[in-house]
């Protein structure tokens, strides 16, 4: 068995293993570091394949904001994981029924499913060969010379899309205490902190700390 | 390249530079009280930018971006009539939004974004470039529907808008898919020549009528019209006008370009689908108008129907209907800001009121505004000395040499249906019952607007000063 294949074993046995984790686990945030470990592992996948692109978004998008992202919602909403579980098993026939169909159409798809002759020659012309380039590098030059006007508009739509939602929710609180860097640097330690030098034994006057 | 891309495209990074500048000014700066001038600098400046644009740009045609933004004298042409007329609506609305404690800085900004996102759509050159741009329009325009948040209304339009606008965006991205898949390119130019090379295919001409869908929703074609009249009702009465008048010209004119440009070889497949569109609409615009008692809410439906009578030159086919659906969108427009000028006036007691009622025996309280609002109610009916029935008659007389006679004859029956409920107005202006009076305090410049866009209608069926030549000129830039 070449180092690849083993490698490639690995990281499936344990995709596949922290999927089923994921579902089976009963604490949420076990599963959720489970769900880490699935992304992980299925990054693993992509670099055997060559697409280190996909593997390092992977890593950062899923890993790194979405997964996170989860951790927070579990921890910070107060969801009866309990409750869910029960009504589990009154949809269960339900969504069996539903996997049943899927799993026969997918079935009858593939029965089916046979290839233009002219689709593997389409196929190989827009992307440059794996030797040739690295795929980030050919992904950029698509997004930033070919299509950087497009590239520009997405970022125009995102901008649109911050300044809406702090319009639309922002409200600005006189009640609220904000922080002032500037402010806080420019402190004079004199006119804060006073230093009183106490004696033994005098702790029991009560007036020992002048705070501001 | 790159430099004469960016010099093509220079009118759009200016106005995103501008927004952008401006935004910064709005955050860092001194705060709200600087968003009146915001807004009269940006109106001003894309009043300016779309008249430059006209006038230093030529009457040649150049792509930009490998083709994905065209920069033609049509584009140059309603581009300039989009950007007078968002300009304008900012510089009509702003004394109202202040009254409304609405005016924050971001109202303009966003207005100019959705803006450029017109400009693009109606220089789209590929259907990527064509959705990003009808994105970003849309995405502003969701965003200032819900711009007074504290209104249940306003909210309620924002979200009703998102939520059929994304069903519109799904339904136009499935249809471009499904062109993509059966000619196998996203740019015009290459499904011209695709079409040409006889791909024409039953999946093709699906992916067609579901792009044609998602943009019917854009201009509000009867039967994807049901968001127009909620959203222009709750929407703040300055976010209504500006709805009612750039965004649509500016999605008919990118329905033009996609059906001429991208798919001038599937015209027997377009033309009918885009004259039921036309048909439909003037119909339920007329007899949905007649039981109305808001008055947001009738200009929605008048502008459903208008909508119709615009999409009847285009099913026209022909360089002609091209020519009299620009005519027709030019004059809806300038009738249109006049009218909302109006509306935005309207009071009682300080507060913003919207009922038809309100205007019974107004003639007798102001006879000089009566009698503008007279004739451009008139204009929009269609009764014969005013230019919005030259308009009609453009379109008509195009869709007539085009064969269409059946879609001619619809097309005059609903307009003398749809003449009742602009003529009830008039009649109740000038002998309704006297009622609780109401006020109508009009800023100089909405009181200029008003002015002019009546006197427009009314000179104009004397001669339009060389206009109608510049849109012949246009639609013929369009249609070679």
């Amino acid at each position: 068995m070449t180092v690849t294949a083993f490698a490639f074993y690995v990281f499936a046995i344990s995709a596949i293993g922290a999927g089923i984790l994921v579902v089976f686990s009963r604490n949420p945030v076990h599963s959720v570091l489970w769900l880490i470990l699935a992304f992980i592992s299925a990054a693993g996948l992509f670099v055997l394949m060559g697409a280190e692109f996909v593997a390092m978004l992977l890593l950062i998008v899923y890993i790194g904001a979405v997964a996170v992202l989860f951790l927070f919602v579990v921890m910070m909403l107060d969801v009866d994981f309990a409750e869910l579980k029960a009504s589990m098993a009154e949809y269960l026939p339900l969504g069996l029924l539903i996997g049943v169909v899927l799993l026969i159409e997918l079935g009858l798809v593939f029965a089916h499913w046979n290839f233009a002759p002219e689709a593997a020659a389409l196929r190989a012309s827009p992307t440059p060969s794996p030797a040739e380039i690295a795929n980030t590098q050919a992904l950029g030059a698509v997004l930033y010379d070919q299509y950087v006007y497009l590239f520009e508009i997405a970022g125009l739509i995102l901008l649109v899309a911050m300044v809406g939602a702090i319009v639309l929710t922002l409200r600005h609180r006189p009640d609220v205490k904000r922080q002032d860097v500037v402010a806080q640097m420019h402190r004079d330690p004199k006119a804060a902190v006073t230093l009183i030098d106490m004696k033994p034994g005098q702790e029991g006057r009560a007036h020992g700390f002048r705070g501001k | 390249m790159m430099s004469a891309d960016l010099f093509t495209t220079l009118p759009e990074i200016l106005l995103v530079l501008m927004a952008m500048a401006a935004l910064m000014w709005g955050a860092w700066g001194p705060g709200a009280r600087i968003a009146p001038v915001l807004l009269r600098l940006l109106a001003w400046a894309m009043i300016l930018v779309g008249l430059g644009l006209l006038a230093l740009g030529g009457d040649g045609a150049q792509t930009a971006f490998s083709g994905m933004f065209v920069d033609d004298f049509y584009a140059r042409v309603v581009k300039m009539l989009v950007l007078v007329a968002a300009g304008l609506v900012l510089l009509v609305g702003e004394a109202h939004l202040g009254k409304q404690n609405l005016l924050k800085f971001e109202f303009p900004i966003l207005v100019v974004l959705a803006v450029t996102g017109m400009m693009l759509m109606i220089s789209a050159g590929n259907l990527i470039g064509l959705y990003m741009g009808l994105e970003l329009q849309s995405l502003s325009l969701y965003v200032i529907a819900a711009f007074n948040r504290n209104s249940v209304r306003s909210t309620e339009a924002g979200l009703k808008y998102f939520v059929l606008g994304a069903l519109a965006s799904g339904l136009l991205l499935y249809g471009a898919s499904l062109v993509y898949g059966f000619t196998g390119t996203t740019d015009f130019a290459g499904i011209t020549q695709a079409l040409a090379e006889g791909a024409r295919s039953l999946g093709l001409v699906v992916g067609l009528v579901l792009i044609l869908i998602g943009l019917a929703f854009k201009i509000s074609a009867v039967p994807f019209h049901m968001w127009t009249p909620d959203v222009y009702q709750g929407s703040p009465t300055p976010v209504t006008a500006f709805f009612a008048t750039a965004p649509k010209f500016a999605a008919m004119a990118l329905i033009a370009r996609i059906a001429f440009d991208a798919f001038g070889g599937m015209k027997i497949d377009w033309a009918p689908v885009l004259g039921v569109l036309a048909v439909l609409s003037m119909f339920v615009g007329a007899f949905a108008a007649i039981g109305q008692k808001d008055i947001k809410r009738l200009m929605a439906y008048s502008s459903i129907a208008h909508m119709g009578f615009a999409l009847l030159g285009l099913a026209a086919g022909t360089e002609v209907g091209v020519e009299a659906m620009l005519f027709y969108m030019a004059i809806y427009v300038a009738m249109n800001l006049g009218t909302f000028a109006f509306i935005l006036s309207m009071e009682r007691e300080g507060q913003h009121i919207t009922e038809i009622a309100a205007l019974s025996n107004f003639a007798a309280l102001a006879p000089g505004r009566a009698l503008a609002l007279l004739i451009l109610l008139f204009s929009m009916a269609g009764v014969p000395p005013f230019l919005g029935f030259f308009a009609k008659l453009e379109v008509l007389k195009a869709a007539w040499q085009a064969g269409l006679t059946g879609l001619v004859i619809a097309g005059v029956i609903a307009s003398v249906i749809g003449a009742f409920y602009y003529l009830r107005i008039v009649y109740l202006m000038y002998f309704g019952p006297e009622t609780e009076p109401m006020e109508s305090r009009m800023s100089p410049t909405a009181r200029v607007v008003l002015t002019l866009s009546a006197a427009a209608m009314l000179l104009g069926a004397v001669s339009t000063f060389g206009f109608e030549d510049l849109l012949a000129a246009a639609a013929r830039s369009l249609v070679q």
